[in-house]
């Protein structure tokens, strides 16, 4: 009755790819499906806001034929299923409308917060890495020990605790006591637009410019977070390590090297470790999902311009195009990195051939 | 379980170790004793089961355990620290912080309860009809299961919190929303592997409907599968629903809960930190709990490791 609970976890919540099976072009067909869905999701999600769109658009004061009017410039005296074709073709010629809070056009925002939210990412991803894998190794070597038990409760904790309450934690040890990091935002006012966007990541335009000034401030504002962010993945990370660790050190080869004199150290990271890093990789990609979802915490707690915070303004806002946008965008990216890492496993791995 | 050389005992030891089970029944209890016996070599296991019974009786016991009312404000004690009178001080109402805390777990109490009551039929039926039935029908089910994997929970959550507008109910309305996919994963496995056993070969050909099939034979199978990962996806639950309250859009004040407490004591944070210590260390608790027994359940099925 519980095999099936013995699945691997990544099975379970791993979306879209992991499901496809004839080759290629079935995967492809199956993504196309599922972004399809997406647009539908937040299509219902954009009618069930509940604000009226023409109020949004006039404001509140309005006679009843600018009401009609901008009713129909809306296209929603169209019939819904006419509103979501309409919608459909206008996501896939890159217009997300525009938002009514900042006036620009909502894909412009996006490009602009996405950077912001990506180096987070990328540096909760690197922290989550450095801290996890290391700790999963370690585990499974120590199957069953105390050693065992500590990293387990060490990922777990980082799990479990809400990350908006560690992020204030953070802010008031941090900052307010020790004044070892800087405040909210991703940079201070005095350094704001002082290295050319080239990339959009603060901390890699620095170094392009060569101002380490700039760089050294970027990196007092997004160490935090991105620690904390980075922690919060630390316990699926650790995990999914353990368990492929395990299943490779009950291998007969690891007995084999073993007896003819390996040590223990090299067995383990020379041979057994070098085993999964390409599993691992799968690992990072459903890492991202959770990545996603602290940040749209971590940025509201440190003011970090990024898509969690476009987000969750739109939404406070009632501003329908922004909610719509911000949540397509997320479920893409999701998808889309899903996709390449699964590829790359397909590259990499010599059996799935 | 006994060993074969010991002489049969009496009573319900006896019968939980009996060598052969008399009926379906028995076989089932005597499978979740022997789990049972397993969880309880599992000390971070049991530390977590320990912490859930907690959150029960401080949510059932609420008015016993702490003589303040969670809403009464008392502008002159505001901010007070924590002292005799008030345990963990006074918030920005000059509430009583313990007070909030443990009526704060019905609240947490009432959403796991909900969320659980709304995500396991969901999740087990959609699975379950797209496991057995397979084909078109699998192929649709499995193609809206990916569509709400693809989104992470919180946000997800968030855009159908916000069209639904705040309150507690819609909360938990978007929770169980983002809730249900990994459980319809899951009764799909379990279905497909039931799909062509005999038992359900012969009951079909004694004429019984699929809808019979699905509900009196391929459901009660994949029942305790699915009970156990609602409990593992519990601690998820919880934070989620904790975030939710920090943006607003949770439980409405002055009902409390613990997210929004947090976000409330921010403001208050620097000189009165134990406004937002208290809650934020019983979401970790409660939720670290889940994570914990989620785990130790995770190990007594799956010996691999």
């Amino acid at each position: 009755m519980v095999d099936a609970l013995v699945q691997r976890e990544e099975e379970l919540t791993g979306p879209a790819v992991a499901t496809a099976t004839g080759g290629m072009r079935g995967r492809l067909a199956s993504v196309a499906m599922t972004l399809a869905g997406l647009m539908l999701l937040t299509f219902m999600m954009g009618r069930l806001l509940p604000n009226d769109p023409v109020l949004a658009v006039t404001g509140s004061e309005v006679d009843k034929e600018t009401y009609d009017r901008v009713f129909k410039q809306l296209g929603l005296d169209q019939p819904v299923w006419r509103q979501f074709v309409s919608y459909v073709g206008n996501v896939l010629t890159g217009d997300f409308g525009n938002s009514l809070t900042t006036g620009q056009p909502v894909l412009k925002d996006l490009l602009a917060v996405f950077p912001a939210t990506m180096e987070l990412a990328l540096v909760a991803m690197t922290v989550g890495i450095a801290l996890g894998v290391p700790l999963g190794v370690v585990a499974a070597a120590n199957k069953g020990r105390i050693v065992d038990h500590v990293a387990r409760i060490v990922g777990l904790a980082g799990h479990s605790v809400p990350i908006f309450w560690l992020g204030l934690i953070g802010l008031l040890v941090f900052y307010s006591k020790l004044r070892w990091v800087a405040a909210s935002g991703r940079i201070d006012v005095l350094n704001e637009g002082l290295v050319a966007p080239v990339t959009g990541l603060l901390l890699i335009d620095a170094m392009i410019a060569r101002d380490w000034d700039v760089f050294r401030d970027a990196l007092a504002h997004i160490i935090l977070p991105g620690a904390i962010l980075g922690y919060y993945s630390v316990a699926y990370i650790s995990r999914m390590t353990r368990s492929f660790m395990l299943e490779q050190l009950s291998q007969e080869y690891v007995v084999a090297a073993r007896a003819k004199g390996v040590s223990r150290r090299k067995m383990i990271w020379g041979h057994a470790f070098r085993n999964i890093r390409v599993q691992l990789l799968t690992v990072l990609a459903l890492t991202f999902s959770g990545l996603i979802e602290g940040a749209v915490l971590i940025e509201t707690v440190f003011g970090w311009p990024g898509l969690g915070q476009y987000l969750t303004r739109g939404l406070t806002m009632n501003d329908m195009n922004v909610v719509m946008g911000s949540v397509l965008l997320t479920g893409l990216l999701v998808v889309a990195i899903n996709t390449v890492c699964d590829r790359l496993y397909r590259i990499l791995d010599p059996r799935t051939r | 379980m006994a060993p074969d050389t010991a002489p049969p005992r009496a009573g319900m030891a006896g019968w939980l170790k009996a060598e052969t089970p008399d009926g379906a029944l028995h076989a089932m209890a005597q499978q979740l004793w022997r789990g049972w016996v397993q969880f309880l070599h599992h000390p971070l296991g049991l530390l977590g089961a320990g912490v859930i019974l907690l959150l029960v009786v401080a949510a059932v016991a609420a008015p016993l355990l702490t003589p303040y009312d969670p809403a009464a404000q008392n502008m002159m004690g505001r901010l007070a620290p924590p002292s005799a009178a008030h345990w963990l001080g006074t918030d920005e109402f000059g509430r009583d912080i313990f007070a909030r805390l443990i009526y704060g777990a019905r609240t947490t109490l009432y959403i796991i309860a909900l969320v659980t009551v709304i995500v396991a039929p969901i999740g087990l039926i959609i699975g379950v009809c797209a496991g057995y039935l397979g084909g078109l029908a699998d192929e649709i089910l499995m193609r809206i299961t990916d569509v709400f994997l693809a989104l992470p929970g919180l946000v997800l959550a968030l855009g159908f919190a916000a069209a639904l507008g705040a309150g507690i109910t819609n909360a938990i309305i978007a929770i169980a929303l983002t809730a249900w996919p990994p459980i319809a994963r899951l009764a799909r496995a379990e279905a497909l592997g039931l799909r062509n056993a005999d038992f359900i070969a012969a009951v079909r050909l004694q004429g019984a409907s699929p809808a019979r099939i699905i509900f009196r034979h391929v459901v009660p199978m994949c029942l305790p599968s699915v009970i156990v990962r609602v409990t593992l996806s519990m601690a998820g639950v919880i934070l989620t629903a904790a975030g939710l309250g920090f943006l607003g859009l949770g439980a409405k004040p002055p009902m409390p809960e613990w997210g929004a407490m947090v976000s409330t004591g921010r403001e208050f944070m620097i000189d009165s930190p134990w406004v937002v210590m208290a809650p934020g260390l019983a979401i970790a608790a409660v939720s670290l709990a889940f994570n914990l027994v989620g785990d130790a359940l995770r190990d007594i099925l799956d010996p691999r490791g």
